[in-house]
């Protein structure tokens, strides 16, 4: 008989689930599955109600985060083999409202994304005709680490904050707006620090550091948080010490 | 057919279902006997203010057995946050030369020098 995994996943199908419940399902062993594999594969041939997100199958789209056994992870990015002798239990994204089975609610997130602005804020429109906006190697080095964030909420699940307080901005926000303030091209730190160095922001964290331990793409969202600590209460005493500055 | 999202609330033994976590409040209790040791010398200098009996009592008290057992317990408490927190320095506080970013191992050594160095500055002023 070949050989076989059971996983145990979380269901919540708000028609006719009042709470979600755990449902077992075995499935085919293969050794170069991931547990996306293990999904799609529920999907196609045992219970084609299950619900779950998924797009590349690569770790680029940030879609298929999941606790698995405790633990946010993509689900493209676990194999079954490293859970070999266990049952695996697929779980959706701590911290977050369950929309139905494996499919969270983001609208908070993308709200918090938002505020921070992250995006490019020119001090001056430039015109096309001037050009591109040059920047050298080391000006890029300098914030590169924290474009590589895809949005896929694994730090948010990390994060007993993000538990504790829905308000908080949160890692991966907050590691975008540093990106932006880092940029050579931008002019957007003030802009940003309304929400940043808010007690919803980078106050609110109290250096867990889990959100980078969990990070598949080492984007080390608690370094951009206390790096901005380090800036925000800099700026806060030249605001108040400093000849002529005002606040 | 209507939305009804679902939030499982966090769970107040939370920290207690993963090492990290653990680990975490640890590092946060740690706080608290920071705390009880700035207290403690809070009292000192109130009692020094006394007069000598007053602070030759706090003298003796803190060489008592329960005094001794509490200060090693406050130290190995702020070792343990220090000896962390000089771990998690690099991140906070990267730092680049000439364009060239230093070591992380740098950077924690940088702090535990800076450490002997006040250390001894302190056991110096203090005579011993």
């Amino acid at each position: 008989m070949s050989e076989e995994v059971t996983l145990e996943i979380l269901r919540y199908r708000p028609e006719v689930d009042r709470e979600p419940r755990f449902q077992t399902y075995t499935i085919p062993y293969q050794e170069d599955w991931v547990v996306l594999d293990g999904l799609n594969h529920i999907k196609d041939y045992v219970d084609p109600t299950l619900s779950y997100r998924w797009s590349c199958h690569m770790a680029i789209c940030g879609s298929c985060g999941v606790m698995i056994n405790g633990e946010p992870k993509l689900a493209c990015h676990a194999f079954l083999r490293d859970y070999r002798h266990d049952v695996i239990r697929i779980e959706p994204l701590d911290h977050f409202p369950i929309e139905r089975d494996l499919v969270t609610v983001m609208d908070g997130f993308m709200e918090k994304l938002s505020s921070v602005k992250p995006y490019l804020i020119a001090k001056q429109a430039k015109d096309l005709s001037d050009g591109e906006n040059l920047q050298t190697p080391l000006q890029l080095m300098a914030f590169k680490q924290y474009t590589l964030c895809i949005n896929c909420l694994l730090c948010y699940a990390a994060c007993p904050q993000c538990g504790l307080n829905e308000d908080f901005v949160g890692p991966a926000a907050l590691a975008l707006a540093h990106r932006y303030n880092l940029d050579s091209r931008d002019s957007g730190a003030e802009e940003r620090a309304d929400v940043v160095a808010s007690n919803e922001g980078i106050w609110e964290c109290t250096f867990v550091g889990a959100c980078s331990e969990v990070c598949p793409k080492h984007v080390d969202p608690a370094a951009a948080i206390q790096q901005t600590k380090i800036s925000a209460s800099l700026d806060w005493f030249k605001a108040r010490l400093l000849p002529g500055a005002h606040r | 057919m209507s939305r009804r999202p679902y939030l499982r609330k966090i769970k107040r033994s939370w920290w207690l279902g993963h090492r990290r976590y653990a680990v975490y409040m640890v590092r946060e209790l740690t706080s608290l006997f920071a705390g009880l040791y700035c207290a403690l010398l809070v009292v000192g200098l109130w009692r020094l203010v006394q007069g000598r009996v007053a602070w030759e009592g706090f003298l003796a008290a803190l060489s008592s057995p329960l005094g001794v057992a509490f200060q090693l317990v406050c130290l190995a408490f702020a070792s343990y946050h220090s000896v962390t927190w000089f771990a998690l320095t690099p991140k906070a506080m990267p730092l680049a030369v000439r364009g060239e970013p230093v070591p992380p191992k740098m950077i924690v050594g940088l702090h535990y020098g800076a450490w002997v160095v006040v250390s001894l500055i302190v056991l110096i002023a203090a005579g011993v």
